[in-house]
Order: structure tokens, then sequence, then C-alpha cells
């Protein structure tokens, strides 16, 4: 790579910035969570995306365990009308 | 085998306070007479929905925590199927982890409702200010 940017004709007048990116995290794991209340639906809402749908993992940093529970506590929420099915402007 | 559930239920929002009830004391009974144990139950009022249910835009959300046999859970859901006061209804099998968080937010809210009310009209002001949000 050090060579490549050596040789190319690209020159920079700034040296180009590298994100130095945070670690993302399981807040589960971090916080000592172990069950998922599908009935708080305020904290499931972190998990929605504007139109209500649930985040990937790779956008929240869940770990795959309690992604699963995430999953499934949105789910009851949503049959319970505690969360809509579809929506716009969630938060 | 006893095995702790947890259900609620939502009840038509035509309801009177009696008859909502009468539609509790009808669940507890049942679950009495079936050999279960009723652990905790709440009352959530009336709530607005997220989206429509039979042309219903609010309900009484009712909360039991019981224990009982596996073999009653089925009369139990034929009996809310059948009843047309309830218009959706969730039963959930608690394991440990889930009896334990169950317990510590039964404990957090008794200390809420013991304690002098400062937060609580907060919480509902907000809850009212998103609601109309909604609506625009």
């Amino acid at each position: 790579m050090a060579a490549n940017v050596e040789n190319s004709e690209i020159r920079y007048l700034n040296p180009p910035t590298v994100e130095v990116r945070k670690k993302k995290y399981c807040r589960f794991k971090k916080a000592g969570i172990k069950y998922v209340d599908y009935k708080d639906a305020e904290f499931l809402k972190k998990f929605l995306n504007e139109q209500g749908k649930i985040l990937p993992r790779r956008i929240t940093g869940t770990s795959l365990k309690f992604q699963r529970k995430v999953a499934q506590a949105i789910k009851r929420a949503r049959t319970l009308a505690l969360l809509p099915f579809v929506t716009d402007l969630l938060k | 085998m006893i095995k702790q559930y947890e259900t609620v239920f939502i009840a038509t929002p035509v309801l009177s306070e009696s008859q909502m009830k009468e539609a509790v004391a009808k669940y507890i009974q049942l679950i009495k007479d079936n050999g279960g144990e009723v652990v905790y139950e709440e009352d959530w009022g009336l709530k607005q929905l997220a989206y429509p249910i039979q042309h219903k835009t609010s309900g009484f959300y009712y909360l039991i925590e019981f224990k009982s046999n596996p073999e009653f859970i089925a009369t139990l859901e034929t009996q809310y199927h059948r009843d047309e006061r309830i218009i959706r209804y969730l039963t959930v099998a608690l394991d440990k982890n889930a009896v334990a968080y169950a317990e510590h937010r039964r404990q957090v809210r008794n200390a809420k409702a013991n304690a002098p009310k400062v937060e609580e009209p907060v919480v509902e002001a907000e809850v009212e200010a998103e609601v109309e949000e909604k609506e625009d």
C-alpha cells in the first residue's frame, strides 16, 4: 500500500484523514442485561430505524445472542400494538 | 409441571370501568379454577395503539403473571379468542432470567408507587407530546 501511494499520480494538498472508528460493543453484555423486555417499547425503539424496521447488528453492535432476543421482543411488542409494524418518522 | 407465564390482553375501549373489572376478574378466576396461582397483576389503563386493531385506536391493557400447568394455556387462549371484549392477547412463558427481571421490575414499580410522585407526571406529559406529534 505504501509503495502504491508514493507511485500514484494523485497528490493531496492535505494528507487524507483516516477515520478512527470507535469499536462497537454489545450494550447488553456490557451492562449485564440478561432479559430483553417486550413491554418496554421506549427501550426497543433504539433498535428500530425511522420506518420501524429492526436495525442490523452491524449498526447497533449487538451480539448475535442478544440480537435474537431483541428481535423476538420487538415482534412481541408489535403484536401488542406497543410498536408499529410500519410507520414513518418514528423518531 | 408448573411453569410461570405472563399474559397481556387488550380490551376494547368501549368498556366501562366496571365491565373492565369484570373481565379481569373473569380471567383471574379462570386461572385459579384451573389450579393456577396469580403472582402479579398490573393495570396499564387506556393506551393508544401503535396501529388500529378492529378499527380501534386505543385499548385497555392488562398484565397478569401467573403459575400454571402448560396445558392450561390452550384453555386460556381459547377463552380470550371467544371473548369479544378482548381485541388482542399475548401469553409468554418466562424463563429464569425473565422471572428475575419481572421481580426486579415489580420492586422498582412498587418503590416508585410508594415514593412521592414527582417523576410520574413528567413521563405522562412526554408520552402525550409524542402522540400529538404522530398525529401531525
